[in-house]
């Protein structure tokens, strides 16, 4: 139970300058093992920044930021996604010429272990691990369903496949955290409504989960907690509801509209 | 469809095998048809030919796969061709056998591999190109100058009277009677090399289809998204230019054997540029695409010299343009046409087959598919 409640991503007194714009400063949180965290804010606000700089993208100017109790400032991604945060882009980064079984097969990289040796011998440890490397790629690519040829271009696939993909290939890293930048921009609502189901099953398989999400209704009936961020700032936390009754938050990012926190709060209708 | 009847697929895989017993057929007798056809000289260039197969292979690691391009990749040729002739020459009296120069060569040019490799881990494109290019032109300054103070490489002369390859006692600088047929120097040397590509051909499948191949093509994809999945780009760059190197080393050694002779004056940009239209015409991150490029453009402008002064003889009586002169300008001319009508390579990988080659169910699915779309 307390590891349950311990901190899985802790940052405090994070900032991050580009020039003289703050695109974080002083952004202090914690993501809590096995919840699914929103992070939600305008337009330039730092949130993908904030992603940049918990994957390693980007080294931090100031604070620091733990994972699973380990400081982890200034890494290199790959060893931050071999400690077990894996990510999606906002703006799709797929392997584009290669197939979507393989793009999924990427991802399974830092887990495995066959070098040159093993790839040209093809000894028996090698062949294996490549068996398991294609059957889990399969396994993921269905998982998050993914129905055309797996040896479909990922260049090829629908926009909405296209981001699920991505998030198949960013599991096949075997991620203690999974952070998804806007995985529902783009998407209908049948496709949003399956991406929150499998966002759901991906919780429930374990992992913690942060979101960017612009779609107020997905965060509503997804998070356990949400964060606002506001030019680099960090001017809200807590449940969702509680979030988007904060009169700063209303101002900031629901700020030009008209309506009421509790008349779009019915309309938007909380989970259950 | 799931009933395709057996004898509509056995003859396919009959057939895959008649051609690549055919292909092995010519492959053998090819130096022999060559020389009674066309003469020796056309068995010599198809060693070189060999040679070129295997650089253009080397070379299609780092820019095919991993997506660096190296404009000094002919560098890594001379430091093994350099290795063996300063290690089998008289130069330094030094005679060590073939089969300690060859590998010693080729893991020298891997250690300049990573040497060049590291410092140009950040560039990309045009400035990873520039950088290569120097050191490219660096390695052949240092190969034409260093005869002063001390002659190590004998400076523009180059060294000559290097030892042939001999493997054990065979040595393949002089002909041989074998099996009742008479083999030249030529011919013994178009075995080996086409040995020694067969095995590059080899390692590269085997490369192309591994985990380090797909880190590789996820680092030419988007380099961003393949270290945020994992992938230490750095090990695996240095990875790529080191094998690549090795590559072109071993390539290098069996040079400077073949041809007795190096000078730094086969090493030049223009050299590597060839290797690098070898890949991008035939078809780059394609093996076949890669070997065809080499073959073409290795064949191309020896065809067009020796073809060019006959075939002006014939239309008009009297050569009216240097066959040499012409040779370069039909040779830009026709990578240009092939870039513009196909710009992907002669011979690009095959994508689309890559998608209908899929695991049966798949392939069933599909098809389901486009039924259900046309109800
Ligand atoms: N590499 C960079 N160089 C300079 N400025 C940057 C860089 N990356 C981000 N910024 C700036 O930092 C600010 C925050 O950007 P960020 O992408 O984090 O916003 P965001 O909250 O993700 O917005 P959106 O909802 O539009 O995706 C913006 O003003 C942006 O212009
Ligand atoms: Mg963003």
């Amino acid at each position: 139970m307390t590891a349950a409640n311990k901190a899985l991503l802790e940052l405090s007194g994070v900032g991050k300058h580009f020039g003289g714009l703050a695109a974080l400063s002083d952004v202090s949180l914690h993501i809590r093992r096995g919840e699914i965290y929103g992070l939600i804010g305008p337009n330039g606000a730092g949130k993908t920044t904030l992603f940049n700089v918990v994957t390693g993208l980007y080294q931090l100017d100031e604070g620091t930021f733990t994972f699973d109790g380990v400081a982890y400032a200034h890494c290199k991604p790959h060893v931050l996604a071999e400690v077990g945060i894996a990510r999606t882009f906002q703006n799709i980064r797929l392997f584009a010429n290669m197939s979507a079984l393989e793009n999924v097969m990427v991802g399974r990289h830092v887990r495995t272990r066959t070098g040159i040796w093993g790839a040209l011998t093809r000894h028996a440890a090698a062949r294996n691990e490549e068996r398991a490397i294609t059957q889990r790629a399969r396994e993921l690519l269905r998982y998050v369903g993914i129905e055309r040829p797996h040896q479909t271009l990922a260049k090829h696939l629908s926009y909405g496949e296209q981001r699920r993909l991505e998030i198949a290939r960013a599991l096949a890293t075997e991620p203690a955290l999974l952070a998804l930048d806007e995985p529902a921009a783009g998407m209908n609502a049948t496709e949003t409504e399956s991406l929150k189901a499998l966002l759901q099953t991906v919780r429930a398989s374990g992992i913690t989960v942060l979101l960017i999400e612009h779609d107020v209704k997905l965060i509503m009936g997804l998070c356990d907690r949400v964060a606002v961020l506001d030019y680099g700032k960090k001017i809200a936390e807590g449940v969702p509801e509680e979030v988007r009754r904060n009169p700063a938050v209303i101002a900031a990012y629901l700020g030009g509209e008209p309506a009421s926190p509790s008349s779009s709060g019915e309309e938007v209708g909380v989970e259950e | 469809m799931r009933n395709v009847p057996d004898s509509l697929l056995h003859p396919g895989k009959r057939n895959a095998w008649l051609a690549f017993t055919a292909l092995a057929l010519v492959l053998l007798a090819l130096p022999f048809a060559t020389d009674a056809l066309l003469g020796r000289g056309w068995v010599r260039i198809a060693d070189f030919a060999l040679l070129y197969i295997m650089l253009a292979l080397g070379l299609n690691i780092v820019v095919g796969y991993a997506g660096l391009l190296d404009l000094g990749y002919v560098a890594f040729f001379a430091v093994g061709a350099y290795c063996y002739a300063l290690l089998g020459s008289p130069q330094f009296g030094l005679h060590l056998p073939f089969w300690v120069v060859l590998p010693l060569g080729a893991l020298l040019a891997c250690v300049f591999g990573v040497l060049l490799g590291a410092p140009t881990l950040r560039l990309r494109g045009d400035y990873l190109a520039i950088v290569t290019l120097g050191f490219g032109e660096i390695i052949r300054i240092f190969l034409n100058n260093l005869n002063a103070p001390a002659n190590i490489t004998n400076g523009p002369q180059g060294i000559s009277m290097i030892d042939p390859i001999r493997i054990g006692g065979f040595s393949l600088g002089s002909t041989h009677e074998l099996l009742g047929f008479t083999f030249p120097s030529v011919h013994l040397h178009y075995y080996l090399f086409l040995c020694c590509t067969l095995l590059v051909v080899f390692v590269s499948l085997r490369l192309e289809d591994s985990r380090i191949g797909r880190a590789w093509m996820a680092i030419r994809e988007d380099e961003v998204a393949a270290e945020a999945m994992g992938i230490n780009t750095r090990n695996i760059k240095l990875l790529a230019f080191a094998m690549g190197a090795t590559f072109g080393g071993a390539a290098g050694g069996l040079f400077a054997g073949f041809q007795g002779f190096v000078s730094p004056e086969s090493f030049g940009l223009t050299e590597s540029v060839m290797i690098l239209c070898m890949v991008v015409l035939g078809g780059m991150g394609h093996i076949g695409g890669v070997v065809l490029g080499g073959v073409l453009l290795a064949l191309l402008p020896e065809a067009l010299r020796n073809g060019a002064g006959p075939v002006q003889q014939a239309l008009f009586g009297k050569t009216l343009v240097d066959p040499e002169s012409l040779r370069m300008l039909l040779f830009g001319l026709a990578l240009i046409v092939v870039m513009l009508v196909r710009p992907a390579g002669l011979w690009p990988s095959v994508q689309r087959r890559r998608e209908l080659i899929a695991d049966d169910g798949v392939v069933q699915q599909e098809q389901d598919t486009v039924y259900d779309s046309s109800k």
